[in-house]
Parts: C-alpha cells; structure tokens; sequence
C-alpha cells in the first residue's frame, strides 16, 4: 500500500446518473469491481497517490459523467 | 380519535421524572392553542443576537431529529444558518412509513403547534419561507390549508402535497419535487442544507421535531431535558401496533424499555415472538429477551436498534418473520425510485430470497446468496432506502435464525399461512407517478 494522496482525493460515484458501462473498471480495477448487477462497487477511501492520474482517467472517460474525484465523502451514514 | 399519552412515563437509568404528554396537551384549534402556549415567543429571539440563541437553545436541549435518523437538530440549524443565501423551510409531514402514524396525529391534534415550531425554526435560520409537506390524498391537507388561513405569521407558507411513495418524503425527493415537480431523491452532493429549494440553503424537519422546537422556545433547554436520558433528552412520539391490547400512538421518553412500551399499549394479547423497532427500516428484536431493551435514537442491542421514526410493530410467537419481513422487503423494492442499479436490481432480488427462505424453497447456495446480496446493495444508493431495507432483512436473519434452521430443513412453519400482521397501504392508496 502506498501512502495516500496529500489532497485526500476519493474517487465517487453518483449512483443515479451511472448506467452500469463498466468502463470505469477498466480504467481503474484497482478501484472498481462489478456488482453482480453490472454495478461498479467502488472503494471511496483516498486514492494513492500513484492512481490518482489513472482516476481523472476514469472520472474522464464514465459516458454519464457519473463520477467524481473529490476531497469529501458525500454522504456520511 | 384520542390519543394514549404515558403519564410520567420512567426513564432509563436517569430517575428523573418529567409530565407527559407534552405534545399533545394544546389543542387542535388555534384559540385552544394560544390559550395553553402563549403568542410564538419571536420577541424574546429578535435580531441577529436572538437567532443565535435560539439555535443554541436547540442545540442545548439536545434535541434530535424524529424522521428516523435522530441528527442533532441544532447542529443541522447551524449548518443551514452559515450558508451564504437566505434560507428555506421544509417541514415534513409526508410519513410515508405504514407503520407509523405519530405525525399524521400530531398535525391532527396540534397542529398549532407544528407550525410554531416551523415558524420558530425558520426564524432560527433566517428564512421567509416554508414548505408544509404532507401526502396527497388524506384529508391532512385541507385540514391544515385551514388552519394556516387563520394565522398571521412572518413567514410564506406552501403547502406541498407530496405523492404517496415511501422515497417521495427523503429529504432531496422533497428538494426535487417542489424544484422540478419530480418525487423522486437526488444524488448527493449537493445535500440540501447546502443548496436545496431554489438553489437555497435548506433545513428539513420532521413535523414532530418542529413541535419540540416551539415547545424548547418556550420552555427552555433545562425543561426539555426533565425528561429522556442525556444523549436523547425530551419525549418522543411512537407509534405501538400488532398483538397488544391497546394499539395507538403514545408519548414516551427514550430510554423506556421495550417491554415497558409495550405495556403502556396494553401488553400483549398473545405470546409475542419479536419486535420491530424503528419501522420498516428499523430492527427485530426477538422476544422475551429484548423485554429489557431500551429504546433511545442511538444504536444499542445487537442488531443495532434504534427508535428511528418511532414504529414499533409486535410479531405473535405463531407468525412468521420471514414471511412479514419478505413482504415488506417487497413493497420497499417496489417503492424504490428505480434509479440506481443496486436498488433497482438488488432490492427485488433480496425480496425473492427472502420469501424463497420463508416459505421453504431454500437450500444453502440461496442462504449464501441473500447474505452476498445484502452486502452489495447496502449503501450504494443515491438515498439511504437501500440501507434501510437491508437492515431490516439482515436483522430478520438474526433475529429468526431458529426459524430459518427449520426451513432450510425443507419444513414451513404454520405461521407462513396466518394474516400478516405489519400493515401496508392499500394499492388504492399508493401513487405509481412521481409528479
Ligand atoms: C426513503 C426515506 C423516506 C423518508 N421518509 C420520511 C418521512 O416520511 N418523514 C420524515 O420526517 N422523514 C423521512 N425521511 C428522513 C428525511 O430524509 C429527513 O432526514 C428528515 O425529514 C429530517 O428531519 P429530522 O431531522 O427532524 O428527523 C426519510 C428518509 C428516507 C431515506
Ligand atoms: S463508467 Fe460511469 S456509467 Fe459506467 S459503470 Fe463506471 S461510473 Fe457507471
Ligand atoms: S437508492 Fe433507490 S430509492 Fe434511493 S434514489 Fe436510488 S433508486 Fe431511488
């Protein structure tokens, strides 16, 4: 495990507005693993450092604009 | 329709004794009202300074929210308050939850009081304006459309009837639909105490905690925590149904055992094998053992129960859980907003677990799959509905594991065939639209 970013970037998902197209999980297997929906279940704990680049990738390429790279939890339960 | 109010009701390890009812001691109509409260005690709050004790006198009470997530409510008023625009009032009065009835009392037998309480809240915040969400379809509406033509208060009231779906009352459904005229929740951020109604900072209340709110303003803090315990101070609303003699709502103050709840509606009428506690997002608790469980807005027992919106259901030793819980896990599937995957495709597929276990078409591989499933949707919607439902199923593994022992076996118990005992609304009175 590398440390993480210095920013505390956490890689989120607006589950309405993503459609399930997966092209985050290429992008980021890292982060990302499928539910057995098609779903990305994605771990929003800080990136490290060295997948923050391959993050913005993946925030860049969802089709739906679905995610977000972002210092906050939105929501906390 | 009267209420059953808890004189004096005990409490939970403070030994303090406080009057109840508090709520509901004022009187429906406004004359009634005014006669036992007094004018809205505005003046005492004037001015910025004023504003400022009023959320510290909320915040000092302790006072938290009773719409199920007990969030300290001064904390929320603070939040509101530091946004950088001129703030909204939603007070919600939707109770979509069919186990619960306390609010649609409450803003029948006070209602005066609710609408001090949101009058007194916006102040607070410094808004000029509040929503009064109720659901279409009942009577609540008219009855309050009346009421409010008879006052004279400094702030803009709407009347908003919501649809009659279980997520149209989440706060951003609520958010959505006076926005854009659409039931249905948003994601998160932005959370609507950050921008809600108009792009404003908004306060949502649950009709019940705006009541304590007028109550805190006039009475204050110190009086507020007469009663309760030190973390969940004042009374509370819960709605006590299934097998005991007296069904009603009744005035508690946390920290009252379960068992004791049950009493004060009567005590069973038949053996009782659990408790639903907190509604159809709340937990079982199985029965004789949680007797001595007490009930606050924290999370305490093993399955993590908590008051929440204050539901509270009694399950015969001779139902079936499984099947109770399979058929409320179903209308919370068909309830859902259908706009994440996980709770769009999860939420239906637990439900068939659920009745595959309970009504005994269940080997291992489903038993393994309905606990995978579970896991997987919780938390992953855009609204906390997903979680609510999961809680409630995997709180019936636990709390029916003996019964779940016995179906896995191939056998049904004889409870699969009785009538169910948690209520749902009738078709007739569910809305499939979210306009
Ligand atoms: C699916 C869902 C349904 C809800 N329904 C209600 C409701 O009917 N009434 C209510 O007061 N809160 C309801 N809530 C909670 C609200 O979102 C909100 O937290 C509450 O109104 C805030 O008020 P409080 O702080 O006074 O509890 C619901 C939450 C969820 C996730
Ligand atoms: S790329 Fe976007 S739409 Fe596709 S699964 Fe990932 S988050 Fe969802
Ligand atoms: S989690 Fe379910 S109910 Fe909540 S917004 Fe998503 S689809 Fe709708």
């Amino acid at each position: 495990m590398s440390a993480p970013n210095p920013e505390g970037l956490r890689l989120q998902v607006d589950m309405i507005k993503c459609v399930g197209h997966a092209s985050c999980l290429e992008l980021l297997p890292e982060r990302v693993s499928l539910d057995e929906w098609g779903y990305p279940v994605i771990e929003t704990d800080p990136l490290p450092q060295h997948l923050v680049a391959h993050a913005r990738r993946a925030v860049a390429a969802c089709p739906t604009l679905a995610l977000r790279l972002d210092g906050k939890l939105a929501r906390v339960r | 329709m009267t209420i059953m109010l808890e004189r004096g009701a005990r409490q939970g390890g403070q030994g303090r004794q406080g009057a109840l009812p508090r709520l509901l001691a004022g009187g429906r109509k406004l004359g009634e009202h005014r006669a036992t409260y007094g004018q809205i005690p505005l003046r005492r709050f004037s001015g910025e300074d004023g504003r400022r004790m009023l959320v510290r006198a909320i915040t000092d009470a302790g006072l938290r929210g009773r719409g199920g997530a007990g969030f300290p409510t001064g904390r929320k008023m603070a939040n509101v308050a530091a946004g950088a625009k001129r703030p909204v009032v939603i007070a919600n009065g939707c109770e979509s939850e069919p186990a619960s009835r306390k609010d649609k009392m409450l803003m029948a037998c006070a209602p005066h009081l609710v609408l001090d309480g949101a009058v007194l809240a916006a102040h607070a915040v410094g808004a000029d304006r509040v929503y009064l969400c109720v659901e279409r379809g009942t009577s609540i509406a008219d009855r309050l459309e009346r009421e409010l033509a008879q006052r004279d208060d400094p702030v803009k009231w709407k009347l908003v009837r919501v649809p009659r779906r279980y997520v149209s009352s989440e706060e951003s459904a609520l958010v959505h639909l006076i926005n854009d005229g659409d039931g249905r929740p948003l994601a998160a951020p932005p959370r609507p105490f950050e921008k809600g109604v108009g792009g404003r900072p908004t306060l949502v209340d649950n009709v019940e905690t705006l009541a304590h709110v007028a109550l805190i303003a006039a009475y204050g803090p110190g009086w507020f925590r007469e009663v309760g315990t030190r973390n969940d101070p004042g009374s509370t609303l819960v709605t006590v149904g299934g097998a005991v003699a007296r069904p009603n709502v009744y005035e508690i103050a946390p920290g009252m055992r379960l068992g004791e709840v049950l009493d004060a509606a009567g005590g069973a009428v038949e053996p009782i094998g659990a408790v639903l506690v907190g509604g159809y997002f709340g937990t079982w608790v199985p029965m004789p053992d949680g007797w001595g469980l007490p009930l606050t807005h924290d999370r305490t027992g093993p399955l993590g129960t908590s008051l929440g919106a204050g539901g509270i259901v009694a399950l015969p030793a001779e139902s079936c859980g499984l099947a109770e819980t399979a058929r409320v896990v179903r209308y919370l599937a068909e309830e859902s907003a259908q706009q994440c995957g996980p709770c769009m495709f999860g939420l239906p597929a637990i439900a068939t677990d659920l009745a595959a276990v309970a009504y005994g078409r269940c080997d291992p591989a489903t038993r393994q799959r309905l606990s995978r499933r579970i896991a997987q949707v919780t938390r992953r919607g855009a609204c906390r509905h997903p979680d609510g439902a999961t809680r409630l199923a995997t709180s019936a593994l636990a709390a029916f594991a003996g019964d779940l022992e016995t179906h896995m076996d191939g056998w049904t118990c004889t409870g699969v065939s009785r009538d169910p005992i948690l209520p749902l609304p009738d078709r007739r009175h569910r809305d499939r639209g979210w306009k």
